[in-house]
């Protein structure tokens, strides 16, 4: 019973990741004055929110013992399908708040796929992912759509400031904030830990698992689609291949930020301190110089000893 | 093979789990050694296995003394130990599972299939079990698996069979075949170490009873010079009294009435009803049907005919939340798969059920959580470190007080118990019966699964016997009785 004595270990174990990301930080702040100034943490931030966004909905479908490796290219077909829009002349906010419930539908068809279709996760989302990245190559031809008009709404959300703080900053801080709340203050947060945990006592207790599990997918897809947005905004144009690889920078903040792979286990602000050593990761080395090839090589590095100092317990 | 244990100590980080433990194993006996959850006892047969290294001690067998490593090297000196949670591969077949590590071969690595299959004939044959050697593992009852386990340890001429509760999974009619079994094996001199709560099966079948009690050795006793009563107080250090409460018997007005329900191959037209303050037992063979006509009830389970009416109303159920929300509340029999959430704290599981009435608008209310989880705590005597204990490093019996606060605070009207007290040693059983005489006192409509046919008995106001998916008999407290009970439930008339 002298389980809650926690000694220095149990405290490196809990705080591991903060401790890396604040190290890091210093480090290469000391090694780079070009990295410790106010401008470059801020693009940092910016930066890092694109991941964030699709981290956090990672977040919540993993804790409930799922994965959604479709979100690139929901990312990928909502801001193709959004650029069209705005190239034939939709109003801007209009066709960003159609993105984000394309986003949204495409992630609930993964749910759906998952539950009433019974795939596993991964097979079901590798589907999605395949599908949904060729729906978004045909859509496109293969090109890329550039003439997106001149609105202030989608300038705003990629590239606007208010109070010279980024305005991606500002949502990454609040939709932080909404997580955090969702996942430990609502019924729903604990649906979804309670079908992370142990999906048959879940059930029998009277939680829908299906609903939930259809719910995280759909919070996926509109994570996704946000991100998709602020990209669209910052490079003034969609690609056929935006988001490739996007999947994985999610689960591996996931996977720093200490959430069990196998669902029930994390926390949102686990997720945010990986999301933020990605991006100090890539943010720092490139200021550095590493080369990109070397930089692969160091995140993959820094997962591994993230992962491993979590097994421990 | 003779094996003598003494002054074995371990602990596992300041929890001194063993203090002065011993223990003696003539050649040719059953060996029944018991003590509640916790006393060490699977601990102490690791430790002659070579599971755990011992902190202090001596293990002498045939007098000489040994440490073994590992339980291969145990193993190759002739002593196996068959572990509650079983060790098979469920994706392999029976025969795979046999030969597990020691397949026969040809040379080159290359299995000699037609040598192990006969072999494994041959053992299964000696078993007595009638099963195919090519079946899958997961296509066999827990019985038969059991069954393989030990064929396992026949495979390599064990001399000391040691047994953890082998029966808590058992049908009757397995349990007597394991029972032959082990008759036939002391008779070739094998010696067994049999690991049990049930104490009817230990005084039918076992020779002498080792008691441990919190990591000490307590005494040994012949089995026909000693009895029941004394072997609980050398287990609990104090006299327990009667093992079923007896309570107030207030029956009220019928709250549940299940009519004809019906699913084929696995029941057909059930029929009972349940007043309010009654516990209804249900008694049968394991397999019977009994778990999945509650689960049917309890909406887990679809099924094709029949009503179930609450109150004298019509309801539809057609899953867990829509029973809860009728008020039925349902505690399974595997708590450890499908009653609780062990990584997670008691407050957290006692939530779950409850999650209306601690939020408002779906919002989680501070401070009403922890009270929740105060409350089963104090009320159901819990015993933890506090409400953020994790519900995995609790013992049985306070694993199942913790599901058991879960449900009661949804209030149910009627509340099913299957085999509520699997695995819970004597001294927390007794806390749960007396919870649940609360529960009908209160006016709640309980049925209680269970296999144990003492506790059917003396728990229950009425009997409900099932045998394969069908009521074969109500009996009254009154008339029933072991004999009866057990004639309906294979199969004949009364």
């Amino acid at each position: 019973m002298e389980k809650n004595k926690k000694n220095v270990g149990a405290y490196l174990q809990e705080y591991g990741a903060l401790i890396a990301l604040v190290l890091l930080v210093v480090g290469i702040s000391i090694a780079s004055p070009e990295f410790r100034t106010g401008s470059n943490f801020l693009s940092l931030l910016r930066q890092s929110s694109i991941n964030g966004f699709i981290a956090f909905g990672m977040t919540c479908v993993i804790l409930t013992d799922a994965i959604d490796l479709s979100v690139g290219s929901v990312l990928a077909l909502s801001t193709a399908l959004c650029a069209g829009m705005l190239s034939s002349g939709v109003p801007a906010v209009l066709a960003m708040i159609l993105a984000l419930v394309i986003g949204t539908a495409l992630g609930v068809v993964s749910g759906f796929l998952v539950t009433k279709g019974r795939l596993q996760a991964f097979i079901a989302t590798l589907i999605t992912m395949t599908v949904y990245r060729g729906l978004t190559l045909i859509y496109m031809d293969g090109k890329p759509i550039s003439n997106l008009g001149d609105s202030f709404a989608l300038k705003l959300i990629g590239k606007g400031n208010i109070f010279r703080i980024p305005v991606p900053v500002i949502l990454f801080a609040l939709i932080f904030a909404a997580f955090l709340f969702l996942l430990t203050k609502t019924t729903f947060g604990r649906k979804v830990y309670a079908t992370g945990s142990n999906a048959k006592c879940a059930k029998l207790a009277g939680v829908n698992i299906n609903r939930t599990k259809i719910i995280v997918y759909g919070i996926s897809g509109l994570m996704a689609s946000l991100s998709g947005l602020i990209l669209l905004s910052r490079l003034s144009s969609a690609q056929p291949t935006l988001g490739e690889g996007y999947e994985l920078d999610a689960i591996a903040a996931v996977a720093l930020g200490g959430t069990s792979m196998s669902g029930g286990r994390g926390k949102i602000q686990g997720t945010l301190i990986g999301v933020l050593i990605i991006a100090v990761l890539n943010n720092g080395l490139n200021i550095l110089g590493v080369s990109s090839y070397y930089q692969d090589v160091v995140k993959g590095l820094v997962i591994l000893v993230a992962v491993l100092s979590d097994r421990k317990r | 093979m003779h094996i003598e244990m003494k002054g074995i100590d371990k602990a596992f980080g300041s929890n001194q789990v063993l203090n002065q433990a011993g223990f003696e194993l003539r050649d040719g006996e059953v060996h029944a050694l018991m003590g509640e959850n916790g006393a060490g006892k699977s601990t102490l047969m690791k430790i002659l296995t070579g599971v755990y290294t011992r902190d202090a001690g001596t293990v002498k067998v045939d007098g000489k003394e040994v440490e073994y490593k590992n339980p291969q090297e145990a193993e190759r000196a002739g002593i196996v130990f068959i572990y509650q949670e079983l060790n098979v591969m469920f994706d392999l077949t029976v025969e795979e599972n046999l030969f597990l590590g020691r397949e026969i071969k040809k040379g080159f690595g290359v299995c000699d299939k037609k040598a192990m299959r006969k072999k494994a004939r041959e053992v299964l044959e000696m078993m007595g079990v009638s099963i195919d050697p090519g079946e899958l593992m997961a296509n066999l009852s827990v019985g038969q698996q059991q069954m393989i386990e030990i064929c396992k340890a026949l495979m390599v001429d064990a001399k000391v069979i040691i047994m953890d509760e082998p029966t808590a999974a058992l049908t009757q009619s397995e349990t007597e075949a394991l029972f032959q079994v082990i008759q036939s094996l002391r008779k070739k001199g094998v010696s067994m170490v049999y690991i049990s709560h049930r104490m009817e099966e230990i005084f039918e079948l076992c020779d002498r009873i080792t008691v441990l009690r919190d990591g000490q050795y307590i005494g040994v006793k012949n089995i026909p010079e000693t009895n029941m009563n004394e072997i609980v107080k050398m287990m609990i250090g104090r006299e327990i009294g009667e093992r079923y409460p007896s309570r107030q018997i207030t029956l009220g007005k019928e709250v549940i009435k299940v009519t004809g329900l019906t699913k084929k191959g696995v029941f057909h037209d059930v029929n009972f009803s349940v007043r309010a303050g009654e516990v209804l037992g249900v008694s049968g063979l394991m397999g019977a049907g009994r778990t999945e006509i509650m689960q049917a009830i309890f909406g887990n389970l679809p099924y094709e005919e029949g009503t179930i009416e609450i109150e004298g109303k019509k309801v539809t159920i057609k899953n867990p939340s829509q029973a809860i929300a009728n008020g039925i509340g349902f505690i399974t029999e595997d708590r450890k798969t499908e009653g609780l959430m062990l990584e997670k704290s008691i407050r957290e599981n006692v939530s779950l059920c409850n999650l209306n009435i601690i939020s408002k608008h779906s919002v989680l209310g501070k401070g009403d959580e922890k009270k929740l989880s105060q409350r089963a705590i104090e009320d159901l005597h819990i015993k933890c470190f506090n409400a953020e204990h994790e519900s995995g490093n609790l013992s049985g019996g306070n694993q199942q007080k913790v599901v058991l606060a879960k449900w009661i605070f949804t209030s149910p009207k009627i509340l099913i118990l299957d085999e509520p007290t699997r695995g819970v040693d004597i001294g927390a059983k007794k806390e749960i019966y007396q919870i649940i005489n609360k529960l009908a006192g209160q006016g709640v409509a309980v049925i209680m699964v269970s296999s144990e046919l003492p506790e059917v008995l003396g728990m229950s106001d009425r009997i409900m016997v099932v045998r394969e998916g069908e009521i074969r008999g109500i009996l009254s407290h009154a008339e029933a009785n072991q004999e009866n009970i057990m004639t309906l439930a294979t199969g004949g008339t009364i």
